[in-house]
């Protein structure tokens, strides 16, 4: 890259070059400019040239009249990355280079948060990864720290603290035991970001069901169901009635409302039902003369 | 001269002839070959299979009028419920369905009444079903004329059925959103089983995939047969054979199809499901009542669909899930009902097992997947 950033100044010096009798041009680069900073560069000999500094994104073209200081201001460069100089007066040419780094202060975060969505209690279970940048969107490669918090409805919170290492620093959570939505937070000086994580029940840790006569059908409900934390188990989860008798059966799949499962099969004496969400088990009943 | 002349006449009167013949005797095997049997030309109904023949194709061609003039019972139904007796009150498969053949079976006739079986084989997109009809013939006058067995649809009194309303709907990340925000995470499943089978025509991927999740998910499952080299064989998903909308903690079962394919040449199998999130409701609820495994020969799966809310389900995909004694999934099978499952009226149901898995079979499971005009249910 930099082997073409200097075939394109040599070029210019080139193509530019006139006969001239004045002095030979030169100028007096910075090693390091800071993005969104102002800096001069002072020019040596007599005569009118043109000042060339090209980089990655940004090319500038100044005219001057050599002995002169060049000025740029807060808003010239502020793109990070390596540039060349040229510097074409009437009878010769001085090139040169300079950095231009990420300005110290952070000023945008980009915050990424994963999963979005998990079960209560899982160990190292949401992972986060930081990129701090300046105000003209450079990646802030100097070590920079960070602290990562996690706050839940629980009230408990936790905070990891890391140093970024090549503009990035990452941390891993564990869900908390209460359900709800999580704020994790990420903080770098006085900047932060935030991301919502929905932390959901588990499965259910036991499932209850109870019957009732109701005219020629049963009644069954469930207990209100909870995981294994004591958390509710969110409606619309499937619970499945089964009810066996005479070599046949009748399933329903019926989903939690307000906590619970309702159903309403025939009534058969000696039939056998039970009821089961997902891998989960819940007890037998034998309705009615065995 | 003379010559030319005289096979100029022969020509003119040949074809005269033909086209007399052709109106007298006409061919209807080309007509109706063309036509998958469905249509022709009509014959006079002078005999009760010709008079069957005759109604299966205006029905065939949906000449709704044609067919109930038809009739001998006309005056017992209107020609609306006729038509609605074929294509279903509600939209359902029957309602875009169309008479791929039918065949006709006289099963006994005398001087003036003849029994006689029309089975109409309907074609639908998730494949064909078939209408059995067993018609008393009678004649009147000089033709004959079918009754039809009109089945009036029950229905339930008119009644409100409250329904706690329990419905998802998604907001996906948007094109404003900073590119470090998260999207909305996709649900998690994990298939719980999974046995591959080989069957006459290839192999088979038999397995249940369950919604781990606290959210609905519509889920596929795609199976890629690979070879000792590691090499894919083949790739195929369940297509139709998996209930795609899974609520929380559902299970489905899901089938997979390798035509052509010999289980030795498989060394491994990689599934890969899938699910994403979608808007889904709770309701209706189907109870699956009086579901019953009869023995070979002629071994199926039976029982009765009862939609326990007060809306029509237009369409039910029922799946069958069978285990043997110790719980090994050992088959797969599904059956569509043709007509929309209207609120608290049970419909039946039968999904052939086949006979050399029957034998095999002690339990079963059943699921239902729904479609309601709207979408996904």
């Amino acid at each position: 890259m930099r082997f073409r950033l200097w075939c394109l100044v040599g070029s210019l010096a080139f193509a530019t070059l006139s006969p001239c009798h004045a002095q030979s041009a030169s100028m007096t680069l910075p090693k390091q400019v800071k993005a969104g900073s102002p800096f001069s560069i002072q020019t040596t000999g007599s005569g009118k040239a043109v000042l060339y500094i090209v980089g990655f994104g940004q090319v500038v073209r100044r005219e001057l009249q050599l002995g002169q200081t060049a000025s740029f201001s807060a808003e010239d460069m502020h793109d990070a990355g390596h540039y060349v100089a040229a510097l074409i007066g009437q009878s010769s040419t001085d090139n040169g280079a300079f950095d231009v780094v990420p300005a110290s202060q952070p000023a945008n975060l980009s915050f990424l948060a994963k999963p979005s969505r998990l079960p209560v209690s899982l160990h190292d279970g949401i992972s986060g990864a930081v990129y701090v940048f300046d105000a003209y969107q450079n990646l802030i490669t100097a070590p920079t720290p960070v602290s990562f918090q996690l706050s839940g409805t629980s009230g408990i919170t936790q905070t990891r603290t890391a140093e970024t290492r090549e503009g990035r620093a990452w941390t891993q959570m564990d869900s908390a035991a209460k359900e709800g939505a999580a704020h994790f937070a990420v903080h770098v000086g006085d900047i932060s970001s935030t991301r919502i994580i929905q932390q959901v029940p588990g499965d259910p840790c036991a499932l209850r069901m109870s019957a009732r006569p109701s005219g020629q059908k049963i009644e069954l409900q469930t207990e209100p169901l909870r995981d294994c934390s004591g958390n509710a188990v969110p409606d619309g989860t499937v619970v499945t009635f089964t009810e066996a008798y005479d070599g046949k059966q009748t399933t329903v799949d019926v989903p939690l409302k307000r906590g619970i499962a309702q159903a309403e099969l025939p009534a058969y004496n000696g039939a056998k039902i039970s009821a089961a969400t997902g891998v989960v088990l819940g007890n037998e009943i034998h309705w009615g003369k065995q | 001269m003379k010559r030319g002349r005289l096979l100029a006449i022969f020509i003119v009167a040949a074809t005269a002839v033909l086209i007399a013949i052709s109106v007298i005797h006409p061919n209807e095997s080309a007509a109706a070959l063309a036509d998958a049997g469905t249509t022709g030309l009509l014959r006079p109904s002078t005999t009760p299979d010709a008079a069957v023949e005759n109604l299966a194709r205006d029905i065939g061609q949906r000449r709704w009028g044609s067919a109930y003039s038809k009739l001998a019972n006309k005056s017992e139904f209107t020609e609306a419920d006729f038509q609605r007796d074929l294509t279903g009150t509600y939209m359902s498969l029957r309602s875009y369905a169309t008479l791929d053949h039918f065949e006709v079976r006289p099963q006994h006739a005398s001087q003036n009444e003849a029994q006689e079986l029309l089975k109409l084989h309907w074609s639908t997109v998730v494949g064909t079903f078939e209408d059995t009809k067993s018609l008393h013939v009678v004649k009147n006058g000089d033709r004959w004329q079918a009754e039809w067995p009109l089945v009036k649809e029950p229905r339930v009194p008119p009644q409100v059925i409250p329904v706690n309303y329990l419905r998802w709907d998604v907001i996906y990340r948007g094109a404003q959103d900073d590119w470090g925000a998260q999207d909305v995470e996709s649900p998690h499943v994990r298939i719980v089983d999974m046995h591959p089978l080989e069957r006459g025509d290839g192999v088979l991927i038999m397995g249940e995939l369950l919604n781990e999740d606290v959210v609905p998910a519509y889920v596929s499952v795609k199976a890629t047969l690979l070879a000792k080299s590691g090499a894919a064989i083949a790739t195929e998903d369940s297509f139709d054979k998996i209930s795609h909308l899974l609520l929380p903690k559902q299970v489905t079962p899901f089938l997979i199809s390798f035509p052509g394919v010999e289980l030795a040449q498989v060394a491994s199998v990689r599934m890969e499901p899938s699910s994403s999130l979608i808007a889904a409701s709770a309701d209706p609820v189907i109870a699956i009542e009086d579901q019953k495994l009869n023995p070979a020969p002629g071994a199926s799966l039976t029982g009765k669909l009862v939609d326990q809310s007060g809306q029509v389900v237009n369409v039910v995909h029922v799946l069958g899930t069978f285990y043997d004694k110790n719980g090994k999934l050992v088959w797969v099978a599904d059956h569509y009902m043709d007509r929309a499952l209207l609120p608290q009226v049970p419909a039946s149901f039968t999904i052939p097992i086949p006979p050399d898995i029957a034998g095999q079979v002690s339990s079963e499971r059943a699921v239902t997947a729904i479609y309601s005009s709207g979408g996904f249910q």
